[in-house]
């Protein structure tokens, strides 16, 4: 079967792109260090359009790749060559809102803060809040079980998703979870978090809502060394405080943030600490006091508290517009995303450091603290001869670290293309084996997302799962 | 980002064309400001988008004539430039981008003939009072016009203002503490000549004596940012001859001319001048930040209490990257309460000729965003560029009780004078 001339039948050639100008613009994503075109990129109003997309592609064989709003910084949503992009932009409208049962019915294509716009007025608000929150969709939420600042003390994506509606990639139309959030067996709307696009594409999806908090306490902390400020970290979690969100920025990233926002950061600190407490007014307050007294015996050379909500929303801005505003100081970075055990927070920096000296290579660290999730954005100009390849070296380097000590190669950006080599580091080949046969399952040609994070190449269907015992045996027969 | 543009082909404009190119992380930031984006839902009408385009265009893999179409649909608004965490200068990438493909693009001749009818009449005052005329008398025949020139039609003002009388020189009142130029700005000129009086008025209420120099031509911000650099540097030269030298600063009313002085180091890239034209670019300043920056001298209460919706005309807030002067004026005017509309920092449709040759997505925006205005209730609504206050204007008249639509100075004035 030809895809192209089917496609057309499907879409108005206004929203089936097949020019080499239009096809460019979905060459890459956050990471742009990758890219590849694709055959076509369609532009789907509805949710059969996208069904009857992805059963072509499944028809044809032909790999597709569901796109959100391009964010991803593990080459997520880069096109599989001479594959099919469905982009889900226009699938933007919240379809239901229960405030007295707090959960939202959205259309993946939804971006992540209008949900928590649409249902401000009623005092709700959806928690996950990635960096990228203004821009990135549910979808790729998702797809990466994205979490935020606030994931410390709320979880990620997955924790707030109650049912999903989407088409898996051999065409079926599946619907899991319940808008209560309670099932019989398997999570099964939990087991569709983190796919990484390759189970098929989400259509709607049921978020719950969290009820606004009353009062926010924030507060930065300026530190003459990273390691003190990662000792904070630990010293609040010990103190039995349970924070909204802690959050860690060293000093190149203090540096390319305060060009960006002028947040107004203390330029002089090797390490900022963010803390900020969130809750019923009388608890936050009384809380607060302790975290005050607590962070003045962890060496902090100034302690600033944000008098009100716009303070508050500038510190913020500051410390989400980092990863971006770091290319004010490099023409390229990788972004990591490990995570190591919180109580080693202190002893990864200071070997990230050790590394970076190594590599003479800056490396600018910005990370969830309470988490353990490290954000080393490691610097290089992909002009020098080398540099790239040098630079990758050098994150290969940290993500090992991350698996040594007990830790994971992403917190939350995903494997994509860029980690997939790493996936034997932690898991062993019985591990991999099992995922790929559950991929198999769902997806027996591996035409969703092909190529990612699975290790290897664009292996075809079946021979790197190899078949069945019970296939060999001739019991059964996937045909 | 990554590009294998070859710079050194690229001239004195190497420098603004691949700036954006380079420091573009293709985070998306920037996505969720772009009215184009925001309409369409498409990669290629979004700034991360159009920067792609561009670098593959210099790079030589897109034929200059594939991508014009999303170029052309960009209305400038830099809206993307102020959501940018990583210092894109946009403003700079897209106007001297405009400026190659116009100079490379073959055009239909309807799109040529509109083009150079607006760049002929709207930068010259008494042209454009005589179209603006033609035009109001022929609008009733609209119909019968060709359909490109329609949408120009839509926006002509049924009657034009009486001409303001400027005097060459506007003295201050009380001790001197400042003198400046006044840029008169040409549309502004024809369309509201009240808006050049208030400014008067007001910088003379601040002790501030004015100059206007009789000679001044436009500052070639239309011509620039359609692309049509040759007439730009006509006009901005003979702008650049006619203001003294002995002035602390050149006064823009009009978003748009600040706007497109700021950008005279693209346009005279390599040029044997281009230094005092950096020179005059250095000098200009909005009058909002110009009374800011001087320090207001405490306007007296207004006779009656005012609720004002300011709105951030995009060449302001987004280009010039100033929001608080014009608030700092208006709040500093007792018995006036300022609002703040949703939305603020989408385009409101106007963008220089946009309207004109792009009138769906113009309507679309301008709807929008007096939908957004409106909701806050306001008895006036605030702004500092012209081409908003027309297009404002024109949203407003579905509305039964539209509220005036004034400049922030000519709010000021009457504090003054209440
Ligand atoms: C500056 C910056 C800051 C960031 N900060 C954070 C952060 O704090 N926390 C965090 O977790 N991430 C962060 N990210 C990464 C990124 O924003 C998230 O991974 C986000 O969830 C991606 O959403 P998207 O809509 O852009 O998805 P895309 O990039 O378009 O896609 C991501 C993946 O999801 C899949 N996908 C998309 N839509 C669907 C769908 N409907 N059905 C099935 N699969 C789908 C794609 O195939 C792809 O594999 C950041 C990125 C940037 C650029
Ligand atoms: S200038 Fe405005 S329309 Fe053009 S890309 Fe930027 S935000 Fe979009
Ligand atoms: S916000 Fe800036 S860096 Fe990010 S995609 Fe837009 S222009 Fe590029």
């Amino acid at each position: 079967m030809e895809l192209l001339p089917e496609l057309a039948k499907l879409y108005p050639s206004d929203r089936l792109f097949t020019k080499k100008s239009q096809l460019i613009t979905y060459e890459t994503d956050g990471l742009t260090s990758f890219r590849s075109e694709p055959l076509a990129v369609v532009v789907p109003e509805s949710n059969e359009e996208v069904i009857a997309t992805v059963r072509l592609c499944h028809k044809a064989g032909i790999p597709f790749v569901a796109r959100g709003s391009g964010t991803s910084l593990s080459g997520g949503s880069m096109p599989v060559e001479g594959g099919i992009v469905i982009t889900l932009n226009r699938l933007n409208k919240i379809l239901k809102i229960d405030p007295e049962n707090r959960f939202t019915v959205v259309q993946a294509g939804t971006v992540n803060l209008k949900v928590s716009q649409a249902v401000a007025a009623h005092g709700l608000y959806y928690a996950p809040d990635p960096s990228s929150q203004q821009i990135c969709t549910i979808g790729g939420n998702l797809a990466f079980n994205s979490g935020g600042a606030h994931c410390l003390k709320y979880g990620m994506t997955a924790n707030h998703v109650l049912a999903i509606k989407a088409v898996l990639a051999d065409g079926e139309v599946i619907e899991i979870g319940s808008e209560s959030g309670d099932t019989l067996g398997p999570d099964a709307s939990g087991f569709f978090c983190g796919n990484e696009g390759l189970f098929g594409v989400a259509l709607e999806v049921t978020l719950r809502l969290t009820p606004k908090p009353q009062r926010y306490c924030t507060l930065l902390a300026a530190y003459n060394s990273l390691k003190k400020a990662g000792d904070a970290v630990s010293s609040v979690v010990d103190s039995g405080l349970l924070p909204g969100a802690m959050e860690i920025m060293d000093r190149l990233a203090i540096k390319a943030a305060e060009m960006a926002v002028k947040a107004g950061y203390p330029q002089d600190a090797e390490a900022l600490l963010i803390v900020e407490l969130e809750g019923e007014t009388d608890a936050v307050e009384e809380d607060f006091k302790h975290l005050l007294a607590l962070i003045e015996n962890t060496g902090a050379y100034e302690t600033r508290v944000a008098a009100n909500e716009a303070e508050r929303l500038t510190i913020w801005k500051g410390r989400k517009s980092a990863f971006s505003a770091v290319g004010r100081l490099s023409p390229d970075y990788l972004v990591q995303d490990g995570v190591v055990p919180r109580s080693r927070l202190g002893e990864a920096l200071v070997k990230i450091e050790t590394y970076s000296k190594e590599y003479g290579i800056d490396v600018a660290n910005v990370f969830h603290a309470g988490d353990g999730n490290l954000h080393p954005l490691i610097m290089f100009n992909g002009k020098e001869e080398g540099a790239l390849h040098r630079a990758e070296e050098l994150a290969g380097k940290i993500l090992k670290m991350c698996v040594e000590m007990g830790g994971s190669i992403t917190g939350e950006h995903g494997v994509g293309v860029e980690k997939k080599a790493y996936m034997p580091e932690m898991f062993s080949e019985i591990d991999l084996e099992c995922m790929k046969r559950v991929r198999a399952a769902i997806d027996p040609k591996e035409i969703a997302n092909r190529g990612k994070m699975f290790p290897g190449g664009e292996a075809p269907a079946l021979s790197t799962v190899g078949s069945h015992p019970l296939e060999k045996a001739g019991i059964i027969s996937r045909e | 980002m990554q590009h294998a543009i070859d710079k050194a082909s690229l001239g004195p404009k190497s420098k603004a064309l691949t700036q954006g190119v380079e420091a573009c992380v293709h985070c998306g930031f920037c996505l969720p400001t772009c009215p184009t984006y925001d309409e369409m839902g498409e990669e290629i009408n979004s700034p991360r988008g159009r920067i792609f385009l561009i670098k593959e265009v210099l790079e030589g893999s897109v034929p200059m004539e594939d991508a014009l179409g999303p170029i052309d649909n960009c209305l400038g608004c830099d809206a993307c430039i102020t959501a940018c965490p990583s210092g894109v200068e946009y403003d700079h990438l897209i106007t001297a981008f405009r400026a190659k493909a116009e100079s490379e693009r073959s055009q239909p001749l309807g799109r040529k003939l509109m083009r150079s009818m607006i760049l002929n009449t709207l930068p010259y005052p008494n042209r454009a009072k005589w179209a603006f005329r033609a035009g109001g008398l022929v609008r009733p025949f609209k119909g019968l016009m060709p359909k490109s020139i329609q949408p120009a039609l839509d926006l002509l003002p049924p009657t034009l203002p009486k001409a303001e009388y400027l005097p060459e020189i506007y003295p201050a009142k009380g001790p001197r503490r400042g003198r400046v130029a006044l840029l008169t700005g040409c549309v502004q000129q024809v369309l509201a000549p009240e808006i050049n009086r208030a400014t008067l008025e007001v910088l003379s209420a601040n002790g501030v004596e004015t100059v206007i120099p009789k000679d001044q031509a436009c500052c070639g911000a239309l011509a620039l940012h359609t692309g049509a650099e040759k007439r730009a540097l006509k006009t901005a030269r003979q702008l650049i001859r006619s203001i003294p030298d002995d002035v602390d600063a050149l006064i823009t009313n009009a978003a748009g001319c600040g706007s497109g002085i700021n950008e005279y180091s693209i346009l005279f890239a390599g040029e044997p001048d281009e230094a005092e034209a950096i020179a005059l670019a250095d000098k200009t300043k909005d009058i909002s930040s110009y009374l800011d920056e001087i320090g207001l001298i405490q306007p007296p209460p207004l006779a009656e209490s005012m609720n004002v919706v300011y709105h951030d005309a995009c060449h302001l807030a987004h280009a010039q990257g100033e929001r608080s002067a014009p608030r700092n004026i208006l709040t500093a005017i007792p018995n006036l309460t300022l609002l703040e509309p949703p939305d603020w920092e989408i385009c409101c449709g106007s963008a220089g000729i946009y309207n004109i040759e792009k009138p769906d997505v113009a309507r679309a925006l301008g709807e929008k965003k007096v939908t957004n205005l409106m909701s806050t209730e306001p008895d006036a609504v605030a702004l500092g560029n012209i081409g908003c206050m027309t297009q404002i204007q024109k949203h407003l008249e579905s509305y039964e009780k539209a509220p005036p639509v004034l400049h922030t100075v000519q709010i000021l004035a009457k504090a003054y004078s209440d």
